[in-house]
């Protein structure tokens, strides 16, 4: 990998390898959002692996997809039961799926709500966990202010380079305009950068439980 | 180019890349990306001069096919699963007139009870219809054999499925190596067909034959698909020499060569089975994996001459012949009659079940210490408490009801769903 090297994953076979879950519900484009995450990682010069649950999913269903990011080719296809990373698009989902199985206290945590940690009901579960690898970003109001629609899954993107670093904004800005072009594409980027500067403004701070 | 793409996407441009003339095909998840792809380049006039015939079938697509091969086109199609089963009669047709049409199957379980989700029960029911089957690993294996399907498929006259596991690879975004025009045009040279309809020069395709020659016809197919043992492996050569990659082949082995113990398996679980045995090998146990690429014709010296040193043989398969145990497993231990392995067939990934290192891991601890019974079907993960359950049930009660439901609701599960 590049410049992004989170500790903690131990030595050898699985040292290289980072996996991202990413949750949310039919029709926010979870499989979309693996997929631009793999193609940002893709451009950056890894390799990377996106790939959904695989069903027959519905508008409003709990949907979860996957992304593998690797300094070498990747063979595993299994689905990730223990990701380095989560990504929730949608905070109802909290209570509804275990979404957090599999999870170290290692790991990232990016959730979808203008609400943090404490009032989402999760100051308990969250204690041991690295505080700066937390974070709430209000993806749904920013991807209405620049898309007029609710759609999180881009927003999440920008966020999660900001939090994680695995990989950069401009990679994740390359990867929405390849597979949105025109209008739509300049304006899932530019949620995304604003999701991405949140990130950097609430990282700089201490005050993001 | 290198790119990152998804798995249908992949295929639908590397076919498109190998002209075909007709396209005829019917929808069905999970090989529907691939014709949407396809129609789309099509109708821009990306590809171009071609004819894409949405039927009302898959019998239809079949039967259409077997019609345009015979008129001299190139012809493709693409399904799944029912899809299958519901143009088997034309499969038979198509290799039964030696038509070099090229498929792909994109791999999923056959209901009852209905599931969409990958395993190998619909390539493995149609093993025997005369098509070659080739079975890809990755997407950028699923790109390569269908460059090379066409070329085997026209060289010999004979039609190819492609199979490659669905949503697992169909669905998979992950870099892929596509080839430019030049190199598939340089590769591929165009089709000239051995047989054609043609007003100019009528002749009869598909004529009645009686007890006087039908064996004679039959043993003229078979003897064609064994020549496809010899062809396969040329074309794969070629290939790499075009290339610069490997791509298909009959068997392929890894870290196979001191190896006492030897998974055998078909498809996209390969790379997993890899991973796990890569770190078996740093704890010092000498164990590696053969890969099946040609399931038909049966590559049956390849196999034998890849396995005959190892003890063990552990054949993970995606289907099983109901009441008669793996399907896989029976070829491999034909291949190595006489020899004094021991062949352990092990069912796995049926209707979607993910198969995961970890269970890799604890069964082959079992193979390795001599705990799996030899000569019994094992099932990865079967939940035992509830087929016992079930099959209590079965005793206790006059109306049992169907297995499936009950199943499902002893779980509180209303709708199926997946991991």
């Amino acid at each position: 990998m590049h410049s992004h090297s989170p500790t903690g994953y131990g030595v050898g076979e699985e040292a290289n390898v980072f996996q991202v879950r990413i949750h949310g519900r039919g029709g926010q484009g979870v499989v979309t959002a693996a997929e631009l995450l793999s193609v940002a990682a893709f451009v950056e010069g890894s390799h990377a692996q996106a790939f959904p649950t695989f069903g027959s999913e519905r508008t409003g269903a709990p949907v979860v997809s996957f992304c593998r990011i690797d300094d070498r080719p990747i063979r595993n296809r299994e689905p990730i039961a223990e990701p380095d990373a989560l990504i929730i698009q949608d905070p109802t989902l909290l209570h509804q799926v275990d979404v957090f199985a599999g999870l170290d206290q290692d790991g990232y945590i990016l959730i979808n709500s203008a609400r943090g940690f404490d009032q989402l009901g999760l100051g308990e579960f969250a204690t041991g966990f690295r505080e700066q690898r937390l974070l709430t970003v209000p993806a749904t109001e920013i991807a209405r202010e620049h898309l007029g629609r609710p759609l999180p899954n881009a927003v999440l993107l920008g966020g999660f380079a900001g939090l994680s670093g695995l990989v950069t904004i401009e990679s994740v800005a390359r990867a929405i305009r390849e597979r949105f072009p025109g209008k739509l594409g300049d304006g899932n980027v530019a949620a995304a950068e604003a999701a991405f500067e949140y990130v950097r403004r609430e990282t700089g701070s201490v005050a993001h439980a | 180019m290198l790119e990152q793409l998804e798995g249908s996407q992949a295929v639908a441009k590397a076919v498109a890349l190998c002209r075909p003339e007709v396209i005829s095909a019917y929808p069905i998840s999970p090989q529907t990306h691939i014709v949407e792809g396809l129609s789309d380049l099509v109708r821009t006039g990306e590809l171009e001069p071609c004819e894409y015939l949405m039927v009302e079938s898959e019998f239809a697509a079949m039967s259409a096919c077997i019609g345009a091969s015979a008129a001299g086109a190139r012809t493709y199609t693409a399904t799944a699963s029912q899809g299958l089963l519901y143009m088997a009669e034309a499969l038979f047709n198509a290799s039964g007139l030696g038509l070099p049409i090229v498929m792909t199957l994109a791999n999923r379980a056959i209901g009852a009870p209905i599931n969409i989700w990958n395993d190998h029960s619909d390539s493995m029911s149609q093993r025997d219809s005369g098509w070659i089957q080739l079975y890809a690993e990755s997407n950028q294996e699923a790109v390569d054999l269908h460059v090379q399907a066409f070329r085997l498929a026209e060289e010999l006259s004979l039609p190819v499925m492609v199979c490659m596991d669905g949503f697992i690879l169909t669905h998979a975004h992950e870099e892929v190596d596509l080839p430019t025009q030049e190199q598939v045009d340089a590769f591929l040279p165009a089709f000239v067909p051995r047989q054609v309809l043609d007003p100019a020069e009528p002749v009869t395709i598909g004529a009645m034959v009686g007890p006087e020659a039908f064996t004679e016809v039959k043993y003229l197919m078979h003897a064609k698909q064994v020549l496809a043992l010899d062809s396969i492996p040329e074309i794969g050569a070629d290939f790499s020499r075009a290339f610069g990659r490997d791509s298909g082949g009959l068997v392929r082995t890894y870290r196979a060569e001191d190896a006492e113990t030897i998974v055998v398996a078909l498809g996209s679980v390969l790379g997993t089975i890899e991973d796990v045995v890569d770190e078996l090998r740093e704890q010092g146990v000498k164990i590696g994996v053969v890969a099946i690429k040609c399931f038909r014709p049966y590559p049956l010296d390849d196999v034998r001459e890849a396995l005959r040193d190892a003890q063990r043989i552990v054949v993970i398969e995606k289907a099983f012949a109901v009441g008669a145990g793996g399907i896989v497993g029976q070829n491999i231990r034909l291949a190595l009659s006489g020899l004094e392995s021991r062949v352990h067939d092990v069912v796995a990934g049926l209707g979607g079940r993910p198969i995961t290192k970890r269970s890799l891991h604890a069964l082959l601890a079992d193979a390795l210490a001599d705990r799996l019974e030899p000569g019994r079907l094992h099932f990865l993960d079967l939940k035992r408490d509830v087929v016992e359950r079930e099959l209590e049930r079965l005793r206790d009660g006059r109306r049992p009801g169907p297995h499936a439901e009950s199943i499902l609701r002893d779980q509180g599960i209303v709708a199926a769903r997946s991991h």
